[in-house]
């Protein structure tokens, strides 16, 4: 087996000649464009969405190239050649990102075509990564493993990929457009502050179909999704995608970048849009968009169950410390005898969602070991290794131990998701990476983290909201005060079924003093709270005022 | 302006009429304020007629007047800008307008093949283009995930596994 | 992206960046309009001969060497050894990520 062949029973879309050809044709199309920029015969404003529409950014210090893990799906050949191309075209890291997808900061113009033609090696592109389209959907990282699944979401985050890749018609939208699908009843994608939002689910008949909502978001306007369906039929269900981009393509704003989101039309027409994506589906040749249940079954013969072995779920090992991670890290799975492990990318100290060339590759030789060779991106930017065997775990976090990717820290205060911020971002108006530094060395103690609790911090660098500020238990902002990075926090958002926008608790927080301000927060909280309570928890049942008085009382 | 059909030029036998200005006897592009205004007297006419829609109006509005048109032209004024692909693709889809649909303003070769799926015909170009970028562009990629407006080339892969299946 | 030239007038003396294009590289405008890798190898504008430099960078856009020409106020002796942005964001572009910036 040669390096590039994935695993036998990984389950991610294996790529027939039509889809290598597709590729391979991309792939020329965008050097003959790069060519045509290096001549002088494109002008920057004219290749600038066509390289967008490729993933490549113009960032701070040089090109950024996004490249899409498309719905945070890998296999080990495809984690390792992400090492190969950290470590042969950019500085030997990668950047995970909330998006599921990963991100090289060091790349240059020249060397792209080379970097993509090394992605369609194993599968794998930048294509729609960036640029006014839709983007990479993403799912559940516990799809196919968690045993409050109802459908299994990787079937249609295929058919909406290959569906909303170079779409004749929504290629040139007013604004980027992005879809989470989870097949969960419990929402592990932020379904409701993404342009779309699906639930699959079953109907009494074991049916599935689909609960749309559109029209969340973050950014400067924060919006919870409006519900426009409660049930699409699975074979309907590209029709009805079809319809809400068309009504969004044809109305959405395109003099004001900042109104240009589906959010701000489904908020200005309210049920009106509702009732325009109705009459747009009611009038489609429904026959040209059909979504045939042979294309679903050939799909989904994709992502078939591993050859799991009959096991009985069993106790873990007494070591305290493999205890404490396993606390963190370990998840239930469907099949008895398994779990599902996260595996942290936020070493105390580190930056959120960086993983060296090593990294990738040792994590890559873990799941051939121990997970069918399969690995999933979260949007907290962490791995998860979705089918490992209990009797292997203890082998498993000795392995990752060896290569610094054991802290036992998921879902804790120092699991923080952070933006790139100003250290790499050319938006960016403060930086983010080193808040969430600091703010895991203060909180280091993993006793104190373990008795603090699950608490979700996020960060961004500026108010397009990359770090998903809004929508964290504890969120921060950067902004720009005449020339210094100050720190705005707000307090009791979620992103899941409870979504809500988190409310800002009083004046911005320097950069010296942003971490102290955490700090004062963990303290208040904990001198609150009742016994079991999460920080989300005493917060909403105690208010803001306790908070607010703690941060801001005279000294 | 040339014109470009089938990845090649040709001359443009059409002449846009401002809204106050007479109408010649040769085929003619107007408004669709004059076309509404005017409806009755160009339905008189003999030879053929076209209207501009500007990107943001629904082609809805021009839907009565369709039987008696021959070329709708559709306007990008950025090339960013793609609201022309919903407006031919809803000309085609939900109207059945058969006749030439046109993309005009800032037209990128890199379009060229999603504006034909979405059924425009013909773009007009800058004199001087260089048809062979066009058509080069045009068959970059050949292949595509989704049905296509009209003709069957090129496939969808959807549906290709199903003829699989 | 593109490029920032229309900025209120300078007010301090001024040098110019940009991205260079092959490789994405943070270059700086130094005399007769070669780019350099190094801020220190500039000679900053005046606030009035700003539209000179804004000019002569440009000719760079355009001749396909730079993307993103921008202005960038500097204190001509300041605390980088030389031309010393006025502010921070451009005090990074100046020296890279304040975080690591290779592989731990």
């Amino acid at each position: 087996m040669n390096a590039l062949t994935p695993p036998q029973y990984a389950r991610t879309y294996r790529y027939d000649e039509v889809d290598r050809e597709f590729l391979r044709e991309r792939i020329a199309e965008f050097r003959g464009q790069v060519e045509r920029r290096l001549a002088g015969e494109l002008t920057e404003d004219e290749f600038k969405p066509l390289r967008l529409m490729n993933g490549l950014y113009l960032q701070l210090h040089a090109y950024m190239l996004r490249v899409a893990i498309p719905y945070g799906l890998l296999n080990s050949a495809q984690l390792r050649q992400l090492g190969t191309i950290a470590r042969r075209w950019d500085r030997g890291f990668g950047h995970f990102t909330t998006r599921q997808n990963i991100q090289f900061n060091w790349t240059k113009l020249e060397d792209v075509p080379a970097m993509l033609e090394a992605l369609a090696e194993v599968d794998m592109h930048a294509i729609q990564t960036s640029g006014n389209c839709i983007r990479n959907t993403t799912t559940d990282e516990y799809a196919g493993a968690s045993p409050d699944e109802v459908v299994d979401p990787r079937v249609y985050a295929e058919i909406l990929r290959q569906w909303s890749t170079l779409h004749p018609e929504f290629t040139w939208l007013p604004r980027k457009f992005k879809i989470a699908i989870t097949g969960s009843p419990n929402d592990r994608v932020a379904a409701q502050v993404h342009d779309v939002g699906v639930l699959a689910k079953r109907d009494a008949r074991g049916e599935v179909g689909f609960e749309v909502h559109a029209g969340g978001g973050l950014g400067r306007t924060p919006i919870i999704a409006r519900k426009l369906r409660d049930w699409v039929p699975e074979s309907e269900f590209l029709a009805y995608m079809e319809a809400v981009l068309r009504v969004y393509n044809a109305l959405g704003q395109r003099e004001n970048i900042y109104k240009a989101r589906i959010k701000i039309l489904v908020r200005d027409l309210g049920d009106e849009f509702t009732q325009m994506v109705e009459r747009e589906y009611e009038r489609l040749p429904r026959d040209k968009y059909r979504l045939d249940p042979e294309v679903v079954a050939a799909i989904a013969a994709h992502f078939a169950p591993p050859p799991f072995a009959a096991l009985e779920d069993q106790a873990l090992p007494e070591d305290p410390e493999f205890r404490r991670w396993a606390a963190a890290s370990v998840r239930p799975h469907k099949q008895p005898g398994y779990a599902s492990v996260t595996i942290s990318l936020k070493p105390i100290g580190g930056i959120p969602g960086d993983a060296s060339a090593d990294q990738m590759e040792a994590v890559a030789d873990l799941a051939e070991r121990h997970s069918f060779g399969e690995i999933r991106v979260t949007h907290v930017q962490n791995l998860v290794l979705p089918h490992v065997r209990q009797e292997d775990l203890y082998t498993l976090w000795q392995g990752l131990r060896a290569a610094g990717l054991a802290t036992p820290n998921i879902g804790l205060i120092s699991d923080i998701i952070a933006c790139p911020g100003m250290d790499y971002c050319a938006l960016a108006t403060a930086r983010s990476i080193p808040i969430a530094q600091r703010i895991s060395e203060r909180f280091a103690s993993l006793d104190r983290q373990h008795d603090i609790g699950e608490c979700f911090i996020n960060i961004s660098g500026c108010i397009n909201a990359c770090g998903h500020h809004h929508v964290a238990h504890i969120g921060i902002l950067g902004v720009d005060k005449r020339g210094e990075e100050v720190y705005q926090v707000t307090l009791g958002g979620s992103a899941t079924n409870d979504a809500a926008i988190g409310e800002l608790i009083g004046p911005a927080f320097s950069y010296d003093a942003v971490v102290d301000a955490v700090e004062t927060l963990i303290t208040t909280y904990v001198a609150h709270r009742t016994p079991g309570e999460r920080f989300i928890d005493t917060y909403r049942r105690i208010g803001a005022t306790p908070f607010k008085d703690a941060l801001y009382a005279p000294a | 302006m040339p014109l470009l059909e089938d990845g090649r030029l040709r001359p443009d036998d059409w002449t846009s009429i401002e809204d106050d200005a007479p109408l010649p006897d040769g085929p003619a592009i107007v408004s669709l304020a004059r076309l509404r205004a005017e409806a009755d007297a160009l339905a008189g006419r003999n030879a053929p007629l076209g209207v501009a829609l500007d990107p943001g109006t629904q082609p809805e509005e021009v839907a009565p007047f369709l039987p008696r048109l021959a070329l709708v032209a559709l306007r990008l004024p950025k090339a960013k800008d793609g609201r022309a692909f919903s407006q031919a693709r809803s000309l085609r889809e939900h109207h059945g307008f058969g006749g030439e649909i046109r993309a005009t303003g800032h037209v990128l070769p890199d379009q060229y093949a999603m504006l034909l799926r979405c059924g425009v015909t013909t773009v007009e170009v800058p004199e001087g283009t260089d048809p062979n970028t066009w058509a080069r562009s045009r068959d970059a990629v050949r292949i595509a995930y989704q049905a296509a407006q009209g003709a069957a080339r090129p496939l969808s892969l959807l549906r290709r596994k199903l003829e699989l299946a | 992206m593109s490029t920032k030239a229309k900025a209120r007038p300078a007010t301090a003396p001024v040098v110019f960046t940009a991205n260079r294009l092959r490789d994405g590289r943070v270059v700086w405008l130094g005399t007769e309009g070669a780019w350099r890798d190094r801020i220190t190898e500039t000679t900053p504008f005046t606030p009035e001969a700003s539209d000179q430099g804004l000019a002569l960078a440009q000719q760079g856009e355009r001749a396909q060497l730079v993307v993103g020409v921008y202005a960038v106020e500097v204190d001509p002796n300041g605390g980088l050894g030389g031309p010393t942005p006025l502010k921070f964001r451009e005090r990074l572009r100046v020296q890279g990520p304040s975080v690591a910036a290779e592989a731990a």
